[in-house]
């Protein structure tokens, strides 16, 4: 007989909850999420990596092999721009090399999330899925994701200032698993209007003038928490308001609708895009001076090349609207007290400077 | 009328396209100057205003342009994003003109090559020549004998390696990587030099003849997108026959070749040895391990 097919993928924040959604929905076989993210799994990662690849490499390699060992068999990479494309083909050398047995399948093979490339990778994967709940399911995962932008967007908002410790988080982890259970779309709606009135509620104390802090950068160090050493976390811990731009939503359409726009925006500084999400980086840096926030946070993997050919735009757009950055550049290496030694003196500076 | 004087830095993209920019632009009547050698100074200014993280070559460039600023009038600094469809190249050859308009305060020509986004070749050079003040007709026909020297010095070089291939009976080694670390005074002359005074005989990657691309790429790597680099896996297809080793060069940190030399190093039959530099290092490692590289390589050989 043959044998069963277990299907897996690698993580990214809390984003595997709309996935293995879709994927239950849409296929027969069990689905299961990788183990998440620990010290082992880096430490694999690492061991079987190439030297100077970015990070979202190893971490997505251990996952993949540690799934493997929970007994995966059929691994889905997203793939997209820049070198994330590039991943699937080395991880799957790299894995056959080390004796496991799977099927490999990326969900973007060119530069866009086209829906006939999607429909083509879920065809390959099962071949019996409907077309017709495709063109259902697809859709409301994009809305879930959406909806969790949505809400997460005003977690980082008021995250520092609650009353009742742990309430935004257990609130989140609550409404994340009401969203699992949703039927369609009138159900999804329901429980996400419910919940941000249950979020509104929460009791905060936020004062009128707190520091307010955005994170630019690369994005798979700014969506997953344990890649950036829980950044965000920390800056909650100093009650600081925290503005993101990167997220699933933004991948999958709005970069593609504000280019245009954002290159406008930036006219003085740049002619052209720069590959991967520099150009946005340039553009989200201004837009911060713009709105009058206190600094930024710039985060990238270690060799992001890319960012790298953005940060010497962003230093010069932050000269011209005297505004503080930080540069933090995350390896498996990297220390965490390291980190938050840096974030503290940032910290100290934006005090001081509002005190002027 | 003086002439425009325009100066091209001696680093990255120049390898590769130096006999089509300088012939259009001389063609056109431009004078044309460019930067010399890397020396330890260029390093030194190129390192103050990169990066640290930058890869050695960006580093290089940079140096480049600050030797050239008080020198001439426009510094050529192409953007080039795609030069195949459905192909991309690293990301720091579309970033080049808008860091370096950043970084340095210098009046800068350039051209912008996306064929993704229908600016072909042609477009490009006829813009960057009408953005200088020369007619059209006189633009279209500097390019079109550029392009013409530029395809007969190519062949000229590539028979000339196929002639050395056939004659000589001296262990011969592969040197991979990108033209701009092929060539360097910094990055490849001091491997070349090394491989010289043991006499061996070097083939370069980047002469090679592109008619079977596609197919020798897909031998050890079908998804690759980077056009440079998908060049030098062909050539390592083609050429892995004929030589004894190959010596694959990266620059510190390369974003593709992390990469792309991974699936090189995991798939080719023949002994590979990987050389990555940074600017620190010191040349008593090299030998070294080269050394090492050529004493597998006469075994081998004996053995046979």
């Amino acid at each position: 007989m043959k044998e069963e097919r277990v299907i897996s993928f690698p993580h990214l924040g809390d984003y595997y909850i709309p996935i293995k959604f879709l994927l239950n929905k849409l296929t027969k076989y069990k689905v299961i999420e990788s183990p998440p993210i620990t010290k082992k799994t880096i430490d694999l990662g690492s061991k079987y990596s190439p030297d100077f690849v970015c990070i979202p490499f190893k971490y997505n390699l251990g996952n993949f092999i540690e799934t493997l060992e929970n007994g995966a068999n059929v691994l889905i990479q997203a793939g997209g721009g820049c070198r994330y494309g590039y991943y699937a083909e080395v991880q799957e050398k790299i894995l056959k090399d080390l004796g496991y047995h799977f099927e490999f399948y990326t969900l973007v093979n060119s530069d866009r999330i086209t829906p006939r490339s999607l429909y083509q990778t879920f065809k390959k994967i099962d071949p019996k899925i409907s077309i017709w709940k495709m063109i259902y399911y697809i859709p409301l995962t994009i809305l879930m994701i959406r909806y969790m932008d949505h809400i997460d967007d005003f977690i980082r908002k008021n995250i520092g200032f609650e009353k009742e410790k742990y309430s935004f988080f257990n609130l989140k982890k609550e409404m994340l698993n009401s969203f699992t259970h949703c039927k369609g779309y009138c159900s999804l709606t329901k429980r996400f209007f419910t919940y941000q009135k249950k979020f509104q509620n929460l009791e905060i104390e936020k004062p009128e003038d707190c520091l307010k802090v955005g994170i630019i950068g690369e994005l798979y160090t700014s969506m997953e928490p344990f890649s950036s050493y829980f950044l965000e976390k920390e800056l909650a811990s100093m009650k600081i308001e925290v503005k993101r731009f990167t997220n699933v939503s933004y991948l999958l359409y709005q970069k593609r609708l504000t280019r245009k726009k954002n290159l406008r925006y930036i006219e003085k500084y740049c002619k052209y895009t720069i590959g991967a999400d520099g150009m946005d980086n340039i553009y989200r840096a201004k837009y911060l001076i713009d709105q009058g926030y206190d600094g930024i946070i710039h985060i990238k993997p270690f060799g992001c090349t890319p960012e790298i050919g953005a940060i010497p735009i962003i230093r010069k757009v932050c000269q011209d609207g005297k505004m503080p950055i930080i540069y933090f550049s995350f390896d498996s290496q990297t220390s965490e007290t390291g980190i938050k030694t840096r974030l503290e003196a940032f910290y100290d500076m934006l005090k001081m400077k509002r005190g002027e | 009328m003086n002439k425009i004087t325009i100066g091209i830095p001696k680093a990255l993209l120049y390898y590769k396209y130096k006999d089509l920019w300088i012939n259009f632009l001389e063609e056109l009547g431009c004078e044309v100057i460019v930067s010399p050698n890397t020396n330890k100074q260029i390093l030194e200014d190129g390192v103050k205003f990169s990066m640290d993280e930058a890869c050695l070559a960006m580093k290089i460039y940079l140096g480049h342009i600050y030797y050239l600023i008080d020198k001439c009038d426009y510094i050529l600094v192409p953007r080039i994003k795609c030069i195949k469809k459905h192909e991309k190249l690293c990301t720091n050859f579309s970033a080049l003109y808008d860091l370096v308009n950043n970084v340095f305060d210098k009046n800068l020509i350039h051209y912008n090559l996306d064929v993704e986004h229908k600016e072909d070749e042609l477009y490009a050079f006829t813009t960057m020549g009408l953005t200088l003040g020369f007619p059209y007709r006189k633009i279209v026909r500097a390019y079109q004998n550029a392009k013409e020297k530029e395809k007969f010095l190519k062949e000229r070089r590539i028979s000339k390696q196929k002639s050395l291939l056939a004659s000589s009976n001296k262990i011969k080694i592969l040197l991979a990587g990108h033209p701009y670390n092929l060539y360097d005074e910094f990055i490849g002359k001091q491997i070349e030099k090394i491989l010289e005074e043991n006499h061996i005989d070097i083939i370069y990657s980047d002469q090679y003849d592109d008619k079977y691309l596609e197919t020798e790429v897909k031998e050890i790597s079908p998804k690759n997108y980077w056009t440079y680099n998908k060049e030098i896996i062909a050539s390592i297809v083609h050429y892995q026959d004929v030589v004894d080793g190959i010596i694959l060069m990266t620059s510190f940190p390369c974003g593709p070749d992390s990469l792309s030399n991974e699936m090189i190093i995991r798939n080719v039959k023949i002994p590979i040895t990987n050389l990555i530099i940074d600017e620190g290092d010191a040349n008593t490692g090299l030998l070294t391990r080269i050394e090492s590289f050529i004493d597998i390589l006469e075994e081998r050989r004996k053995a046979r």
